[in-house]
């Protein structure tokens, strides 16, 4: 066979996946600020930086559930049935969270707190649930013939816990670096300063995370500290570290663009670091992706569509941003 | 819960979390085709009630695309934690086409929502009208695809089964499966009448309670001309829907009519009322016109359709519930024909707009469509039961081994969560179109908002004076 149908598209829904993480980690992530900033035209400015993008951010999360189901139809049931309490607990939130950017605009003096709250909690909620489900991911799922065997709450573990809490802090870097590239004034220099606290607790949480996975789990820690590997894959912690300590510099600095890069750059390397210790496993910790893979059929349909549209979201969405881009002021448009 | 099985629960909790899902998309489908036109009239004609119309129903539509897409977000992962079987047996055909909505319909309409409610004064005329059409556009790829993969679990083919999973082999059958184009006329159908219903029931509101400005009676107008385009194109199609269900479920098509048995020498008569009993394998009470049957459904006096007894009872849809949810589809169908005609009659002499008994029954079936589809996709889904893929997987075999606790736990939640969020939204739309179209003028000087409450920048005209108003500019487009 010529073209490694599944490995193709273990490498597009990663990045999906990955496009949620970093575009819709911001957007929660200014949920996971709203309990910090307490100034109601504040808050209408933070939600304002994303309110024309958050539904596409959003969508990268639906083309992961859609395409894990075209592509890895076994994992798909496997993953989403073990995880479906933490799903249906993420759900809950993004829905409050999402027509709480409509209602909080629409609702009566009364009720505006009310959405507010709804807000955070539903962005607490849903980076929560998704950190648990990162973490159960990364435990891995009993199977027997195809089939989850384990039971309905193997998910409530304290890894898991620790991993939805890093990911909350990972979110919130995002969001406060954003913030500090989309606005100016009070509410930036506020972020500056949440900012630096947040960096660290992400370095420490990813510090953590790193060597927990292979204290738990002896073949992840077969494949980071055997040789050769350990010297293709030294770079990421030592990546961590130095973008880590760059972006603390230019937070102190002020630098307005930058720290949101680097977030992204730390972002992407926790990333990559999940990838190395689980390839090529899209069940862990037997399955892998060309075990679960569908019929040949289908990958190869779907393909034929995902590479020629991808593109043209890629430029659209781009565009997107560019018709909203600099910054956003407190009650801009209004006299 | 209640002594319900998990299959029965998880049944209950995909039935209730889809028909909230569907109200939304229905509107937005519509609304989203009526934004497109009254931007394009704007465009051509200048004429500022256009305009005004565009604002005030665009707020209208960003409330309820927010409903669609968080509702829809829960459809697309329920495939997978509730009817894992289902999904691994057939997600490689269900699979590639719910990508292919997302790949070339959710991103475009996420793609280009931002723009078209807040770019109105970041763009060109030409652009922002662009973003609109593609906004448009977006739903309709949406429901085709949506009513594909939908379509092909009512009448599969195209595939094959290896090893115990759905293999596609023909990837044109699978979409253009033969309940594929009339489900699709159907539903778009729908959408538009379920629209042109609640805008005209919104204006007809506006004229009994004496606000009587040109926009609220443009809005009447349109949507009059709508649903007398629309609601016989409806009904024929329907009955052209009809006949296609009687060809691939035969089954469906009994328990729809409540006709259990062919009685030698005697044609199909027409049910018009009765109770269809499963168990006694009768319909009681039946009011029937005689031969009318057979004449609607084989266009032959004497032609006869499959009675339900004709199928082992394992195999029988449920008739108590189809037959009447079907009715009321049917029923409300003929209702909206005769809004159509009466609007059509009352134009002479502008008693549109002043009778006050015609206002009312416009005001009144203001969700007759939106009821109209939940009977008919009630009819559909039901009708199709036992199986969830027709004749190949059955409903009992598709479900997840959630324990009834999980189950019925989350179905609470999703109960108290749904009707509390979407109450709440519903009622800021029906609040939205209370206030009613502003004129512009209105718009730039009154706070339409109350003191102190946060304004949404960018929000169109609220800030830009007469003058700024975008014309369209001839190297745009
Ligand atoms: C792509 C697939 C698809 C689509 C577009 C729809 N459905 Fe469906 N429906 C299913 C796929 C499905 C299903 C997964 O196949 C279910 C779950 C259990 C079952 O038997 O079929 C189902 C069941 C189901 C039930 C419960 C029937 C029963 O268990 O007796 C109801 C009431 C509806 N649906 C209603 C709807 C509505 C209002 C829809 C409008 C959007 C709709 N369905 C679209
Ligand atoms: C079980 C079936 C269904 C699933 C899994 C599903 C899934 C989804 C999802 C995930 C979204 C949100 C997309 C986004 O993020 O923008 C959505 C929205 C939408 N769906 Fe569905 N859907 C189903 C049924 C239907 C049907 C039957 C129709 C129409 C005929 C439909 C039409 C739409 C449209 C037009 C939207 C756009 C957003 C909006 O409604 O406001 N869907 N759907
Ligand atoms: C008045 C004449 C009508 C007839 C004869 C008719 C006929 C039918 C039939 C036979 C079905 C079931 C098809 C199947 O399951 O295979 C159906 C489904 C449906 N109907 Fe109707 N219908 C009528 C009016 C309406 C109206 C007015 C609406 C809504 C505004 C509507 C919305 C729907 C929807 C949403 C479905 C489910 C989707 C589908 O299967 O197409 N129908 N209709």
């Amino acid at each position: 066979m010529g073209i490694d149908l599944p490995l193709i598209w273990a490498i597009i829904i990663g990045f999906g996946l990955m496009m949620y993480v970093i575009m819709d980690g911001f957007d929660l992530g200014i949920g996971i600020l709203f309990p910090f900033v307490r100034d109601r035209g504040d808050r209408d400015t933070m939600v304002n930086t994303v309110a024309p993008v958050w539904d596409g951010n959003e969508t990268w999360l639906v083309l992961g559930g859609a395409s894990l189901l075209a592509a890895f139809p076994l994992a798909y049931s496997v993953v989403l049935s073990a995880l479906y309490l933490p799903l249906m607990l993420m759900l809950a939130g993004l829905i409050w969270r999402g027509v709480a950017f409509e209602f909080r605009f629409k609702a009566d003096e009364a009720h505006r707190p009310f959405w507010d709250k709804a807000f955070a909690w539903g962005s607490y909620t849903a980076t929560f649930s998704q950190g648990i489900a990162l973490g159960a991911f990364i435990n891995g799922f009993e199977v027997v013939d195809g089939v989850y065997a384990g039971g309905g709450l193997d998910w409530l573990r304290p890894f898991n816990l620790f991993t939805g809490l890093g990911l909350l802090v990972a979110y919130a870097l995002l969001g406060s670096t954003w913030l500090i590239m989309k606005t100016d004034g009070d509410l930036q220099a506020r972020m500056i300063r949440i900012g630096k606290p947040i960096t660290i607790a992400l370095v420490i949480t990813i510090g953590i995370v790193s060597l927990w996975t292979p204290a738990v789990h002896p073949a992840i820690a077969a494949r980071w500290f055997s040789l050769p590997n350990l010297y293709f894959f030294a770079p990421v912690p030592i990546l961590v570290v130095l973008i880590a300590g760059l972006l603390f510099k230019l937070l102190r600095a002020g630098s307005h663009a930058a720290p949101f890069l680097l977030a992204l750059c730390l972002v992407f390397l926790g990333y990559s670091g999940l990838a190395i210790s689980l390839w090529p496993n899209i069940i862990p910790p037997a399955l892998s992706i060309w075990d679960a893979a569908g019929p040949p059929q289908a990958l190869g349909f779907t393909l034929v569509g995902a590479l020629f549209i991808i593109p043209f979201i890629l430029a659209y969405t781009a565009w997107a941003y560019f018709v909203f881009r600099g910054k956003v002021k407190q009650g801009e448009g209004y006299h | 819960m209640l002594g319900l099985t998990a299959l029965e629960l998880a049944r209950i909790q995909f039935g209730f979390t889809i028909s909230f899902h569907i109200v939304f998309p229905a509107i937005t489908i519509g609304l989203a085709s009526y934004l497109a036109v009254l931007e394009g009239l704007w465009l051509w004609k200048k004429d500022s009630v256009y305009r005004d119309l565009y604002h005030f129903w665009s707020g209208i539509f960003a409330v309820n695309f927010a409903m669609g897409v968080v509702s829809g977000l829960v459809m697309a992962y329920q495939f997978g934690t509730n009817w894992s079987y289902f999904s691994a047996f057939a997600g490689s055909i269900t699979g590639p086409l719910l990508t292919y909505e997302v790949l070339t319909a959710f991103f475009l309409e996420a793609g280009f929502l931002g723009v078209m409610l807040f770019g109105w004064n970041k763009v060109g005329p030409g652009l922002h009208f662009l973003a609109t059409l593609m906004v448009a556009l977006g739903t309709l790829i949406s429901a085709t695809w949506i009513l594909a993969s939908n379509s092909w679990m009512q009448t599969p083919q195209g595939f094959a089964i290896i090893d115990g999973r759905v293999v596609p082999t023909d990837w044109f059958e699978v979409i253009f499966n033969p309940s594929f184009p009339y489900r699709l006329a159907h539903m778009t159908v729908a959408a538009y009448l379920a629209t042109a219903l609640f805008v005209g029931a919104s204006a007809a509101w506006h004229l009994l309670k004496k606000r009587d400005t040109p926009a609220v009676r443009k809005m009447l107008s349109m949507a009059l001309w709508m649903i007398l385009l629309v609601a016989p194109l409806q009904i024929a199609i329907g009955d052209a829907h009809g006949l296609n269900t009687l060809e691939y479920q035969p089954a469906k098509i009994a328990a729809i009519e409540g006709h259990w048995e062919n009685r030698p020498g005697e044609s199909v008569p027409l049910i018009l009322f009765g109770i269809p009993d499963m168990a006694a394998e009768t319909t009681r009470y039946a009011i029937e016109i005689p031969k009318l049957g057979s004449l609607i459904l084989t266009h032959d006096i004497n032609g006869k359709i499959p009675g339900l007894k004709e199928f082992a009872p394992r195999d029988r849809p449920n008739s108590t519930i189809v037959f009447w949810s079907f009715r009321v589809m049917v029923g409300l169908g003929m209702l909206m024909l005769a809004l159509g005609l009466w609007g059509l009659w009352s134009r002479r002499g502008q008693r549109l707009y002043r009778s006050t008994t015609l206002l009312r029954f416009a005001l009144l079936m203001g969700p007759s469509g939106l009821i109209a589809i939940l009977a008919g996709w009630f009819t559909t889904e039901i009708g199709r039961q036992p199986w969830i893929v027709y004749g190949v997987m059955r409903t009992e075999d598709a479900v997840s081994d959630h324990g009834v606790l999980a189950l019925s736990t989350t179905l609470l939640v999703f109960i108290v969560m749904y009707f509390a969020v979407f109450g709440t939204g519903v009622s800021y739309m029906l609040k939205l179109i209370a206030r009613g179209p502003q004129t512009h003028h209105e718009a730039a000087d009154a706070e339409p908002h109350d003191r102190g409450q946060s304004l949404r920048p960018a929000r169109p005209l609220s800030a830009a004076p007469d003058d700024v108003d975008p014309a369209p500019s001839s190297g745009k487009d």
